[in-house]
């Protein structure tokens, strides 16, 4: 028995099957973002006025992020095009292209991860802050790089403006507290890592199907061209959706 | 003789090709508005030319997401499968 609909559109919904499918699932996933963004906004005014922390983010890192993910954009939908248009060889380039784009995003977001589980506040006997990067750590001491240093309490993590330096050596006696910036450290970094790891999972997730389509996948082109063709719109549909959830992360992770 | 008007063909809402302008879209005013955040943070925080790098540069790929979005939509017209 054939399956109806898997290439044309039905004509009450003018969906194929698969397109349905995925609009559905689509909607499912607006519910989770959804339900994520609408914590962090909670979260978030619900925090005591100047306690939310600022600049903890790198913004031209996070920028290029977004220029490579609207790059992939742009060539998901290439590939289907040059698919419409018979241009095999094309897609190939062009879907290609996506999946060096998200290796590249996947990348610097694990460089963003790695910067941030590296990047430590300690908190010291005396009272005083000694916030950035850890070089080395031992039994009797650590040593920081890129350090700022003030008083406990004043200000928020992030937009500190106390003492400068390049390096400093802390004994492990005049430590009270040291942590990193994991998502442990605040609310703000919990929903932080919330947010941008499930965003990088579907990443992931996306780009192991473009990758499946555009490898041992795309021999459906020589058998079935019109259902192939279908199975990209999908995919693409999909990276589009993952790419918009970024559009609206940024803004509101990086700058507000 | 009274020439018959075409009716503009109507975009399937859940195309491939209407979610991409709706990026493209979103795309453009994340870049206006990011341009304009860096703009805000050169003339508020001092002559960082980070900042001002920042600014000229998503305003330049704002301006290049327009000129995108036309070629797109111009391009595909020739595709047939609205």
């Amino acid at each position: 028995m054939e399956i109806p609909y898997v290439v044309q559109p039905r004509p009450d919904t003018g969906l194929y099957n698969a397109k349905l499918g995925i609009w559905l699932f689509l909607a499912s996933e607006v519910m989770l973002f959804g339900a994520l963004f609408s914590s962090y906004i909670l979260l978030r005014i619900g925090a005591a006025p100047g306690a939310w922390p600022h600049g903890l983010l790198n913004i031209p890192i996070g920028t290029v992020n977004t220029l490579v993910l609207i790059t992939s954009s742009i060539t998901v939908v290439m590939a289907w095009a040059s698919l419409k248009l018979n241009q095999f060889n094309r897609f190939k380039m062009f879907q290609g292209i996506t999946l060096v784009c998200a290796m590249l995003f996947v990348c610097i977001k694990s460089y963003e991860y790695y910067d941030k589980f590296t990047h430590y506040e300690v908190i010291m006997t005396d009272g005083m802050v000694a916030d950035g990067h850890l070089v080395e750590k031992s039994d009797t001491h650590i040593t920081l790089k890129h350090v700022a240093v003030f008083h406990e309490g004043e200000g928020t993590a992030g937009d500190h403006h106390g003492e400068h330096r390049e390096e400093m050596r802390i004994e492990a006696a005049q430590i009270r507290k040291m942590e990193n910036y994991g998502p442990w450290h605040n609310t703000y970094l919990a929903i932080y890592f919330t947010l941008t790891a499930l965003h990088a999972l579907h990443v992931i997730g996306g780009a192991a199907v473009i990758a499946y389509l555009w490898g041992p996948g795309s021999r459906m082109w020589k058998t079935d061209p019109e259902r192939f063709t279908n199975r990209i719109e999908i995919s693409g549909l999909f990276w589009h959706f993952v790419d918009l959830v970024w559009i609206f992360l940024f803004p509101v992770l990086y700058l507000l | 003789m009274r020439q018959r008007r075409t009716l503009p063909r109507r975009i399937d809402p859940m195309s491939l090709k209407a979610f991409h302008i709706v990026f493209i879209t979103a795309s453009t005013l994340l870049s206006f508005g990011f341009g304009a955040w860096a703009l805000r943070e050169y003339l508020s925080e001092g002559a960082s030319p980070t900042n001002l790098t920042m600014a000229a540069l998503s305003v330049a790929s704002g301006v290049g997401l327009i000129v995108y979005g036309r070629y797109f939509l111009k391009k595909l017209k020739t595709v047939g499968y609205l």
